[in-house]
């Protein structure tokens, strides 16, 4: 299905202005609200053909020039039938930095989110088992936000002086 | 959110279960390869459940990615799956010129499909020559691995560096080739289908081989697409993709070749699946060291997106100022303002990164799909019901690379 005759099928059970499109190179994004998001994933999966969740992550516009909202988020969704890509993306805030889980709707989520909670401190409802998955369970901070410095915060400072004199 | 323990045993933490005991395999274990851990639940035998337990390896890549810009990152995903580094460039800069627009001489294009397609190669080579090793068949391991010499000498010969290249840039590749290369390839060509022959004696009808691969960790096609699951182990499940033929990128589609699947989804599916796919890359190289274009390797200098040649930076002040440019960090490339998805088959299925730029030499988000992550946890559905030492034979299939796992 072509992107503009699936953005019109949506635009027809969503409303209008339910969601708005953008496109670059070959990408094409689909922008909608994360209240809205998983009633959405489910009609491309189920009615739309896309089967596959190919990749799922997020990003801090904390220093990005001209954003308004904190994270950000992709979906990017496979037709493994027809090859077709779409990429859903939406928008979160601080203080309320939850979103439903898409562990239901497809099984290869787990990860992809719990990485995202890793990174980003993102919290998706209903995930089945959410922890931390690259960084220890004692970490307090979430490393790929704007605000965590690249040479870390306090990891380094307790770190063991050794002189040579004493080694 | 409070941080809370591992829950890897809570529903079975009960009285009438109490002779489930636990089994940890790893991190450090000759059979996992790499850095993992996998807490194991077990009923005698046989695994009722499995736990991954991953991240030891984590070095922070991605943070890296929004501190280097696009020419010094190529040294740090060289570094995600080390198998096959060059896949990895490959992939990193196909989405930053997919971003700015780049168009790549036919020259340049040909060169990456033969070392995109050697690295395949010297991936799948690891990859079964290791399963057999952990299966107890040494002698097609020391085969493979001899081939993964030759191959190791090839890139050496390309890049200077013999196991982690940094071989592309931005609009192009480092240098051209030399002669010498070609004759290497071709001489490569030339003897790789003995050794492909010797491997397929080895193992593809080897009775224990075979009977510890068949029938163990089934994924079915269903599954397959349902836990993201790409390359080898989507094809030999029956998934019918391949990103070289549907999203062509590069020279492939100037190449006849096929897709190479198999239906039963198991482990020796796997391997057979990645036996061919050898063949067929090998063809892929025969063609294009054959008909390699010539002409420059980099794209137009004028377009400022790569480096000018090295003795006209010493003659002429207009080159000068152009290297200058592009080696500080406040003037460099001057991408769109927005994001962009790219991805490559990489031997272990779709690489690929999102890249998101704010109009500076530096990505801004650079996101990396890593399909050993994706893979790896797919890996509790195969394995429960199986035996632990089937453990072996499913981890081989899978082929984790546990720093492209970690990041």
């Amino acid at each position: 299905m072509p992107f503009d005759a699936l953005c019109n099928n949506l635009r027809e059970r969503f409303g209008s202005d339910s969601f708005t499109t953008s496109e670059f190179r070959d990408n094409r994004r689909i922008h909608i609200s994360p209240e809205r998001l998983l009633p959405f994933l489910k009609t491309l999966k189920e009615d739309c053909g896309f089967d596959q969740l190919s990749e799922l992550g997020g990003v801090d516009y904390l220093k990005y020039p001209g954003a308004r909202d904190r994270f950000g988020l992709w979906y990017i969704l496979l037709n493994t039938t027809t090859g077709e890509r779409v990429i859903v993306k939406t928008l979160l805030n601080e203080p309320d930095l939850t979103i439903a889980s898409v562990f239901s709707l497809w099984k290869g989520a787990d990860w992809m989110e719990r990485e995202v909670y890793d990174m980003y401190g993102v919290i998706f409802d209903e995930h089945p088992d959410l922890r931390r998955i690259l960084m220890p369970e004692e970490f307090v901070s979430f490393p790929l936000r704007k605000d965590y410095p690249l040479c870390g915060r306090g990891e380094r400072h307790n770190f063991p002086v050794i002189t040579r004199a004493e080694s | 959110m409070p941080l809370q323990q591992a829950n890897t045993l809570a529903p079975l933490e009960n009285a009438d279960q109490e002779f489930l005991w636990t089994l940890n395999f790893g991190p450090q274990h000759p059979a996992t390869h790499t850095t993992l851990r996998l807490i194991l639940t077990l009923d005698g035998e046989t695994i009722v459940k499995a736990v991954p337990d991953i991240g030891f390896l984590h070095s922070g890549f991605e943070k890296l990615g929004e501190d280097l810009d696009f020419n010094q990152y190529v040294t740090i995903v060289d570094r995600m799956n080390y198998i096959s580094p060059i896949a990895n460039e490959i992939a990193w800069h196909h989405v930053i010129e997919k971003l700015m627009g780049i168009e790549l001489t036919p020259r340049c294009k040909y060169l990456r499909t033969i070392l995109g397609e050697l690295a395949r190669i010297s991936d799948h080579l690891l990859c079964t020559g290791a399963a057999a090793l952990d299966l107890g068949a040494f002698t097609a391991f020391l085969y493979a691995f001899h081939q993964r010499e030759v191959l190791y000498d090839i890139f050496e010969t390309a890049s200077g560096q013999r196991f982690h290249p940094s071989y592309t840039r931005v609009g192009g590749l480092a240098f051209d080739i030399s002669d010498d290369f070609v004759r290497k390839v071709r001489d490569f060509v030339k003897d790789f289908p003995k050794t492909h022959g010797d491997m397929c004696r080895l193992l593809n009808r080897n009775r224990i081989f075979v009977e510890r691969m068949q029938g163990i960790g089934v994924l079915s096609k269903e599954m397959a697409i349902d836990l993201s699951s790409t390359g080898p182990m989507a094809r030999a499940s029956g998934v019918v993709r391949d990103i070289r033929k549907d999203e062509p990128y590069l020279a492939y589609p100037d190449f006849d070749f096929k897709v190479v699947c198999a239906e039963e989804g198991d482990c020796y599916a796997r391997y057979l699946v990645r036996m061919e796919e050898m063949l067929e890359s090998l063809n892929i190289i025969h063609h294009a060291i054959e008909n390699l274009p010539s002409g420059p390797v980099n794209v137009d200098g004028d377009s400022k997106a790569v480096f000018p040649e090295q003795m006209s930076v010493y003659r002429s002040i207009e080159s000068m100022i152009h290297h200058f440019e592009l080696v500080m960090p406040n003037r460099q490339w001057t991408p769109p303002v927005d994001e962009v998805y790219g991805c490559i088959e990489s031997p272990n299925g779709e690489l690929g990164f999102y890249v998101v730029s704010d109009g500076t030499g530096v990505a801004y988000r650079a996101r990396t799909r890593p399909p050993s992550f994706i893979h790896f946890a797919v890996f509790p559905y195969l394995i429960v019901g199986h035996q632990i030492s089937d453990v072996v034979a499913v981890l081989g299939s899978l082929n984790i690379i546990a720093a492209e796992l970690d990041r």
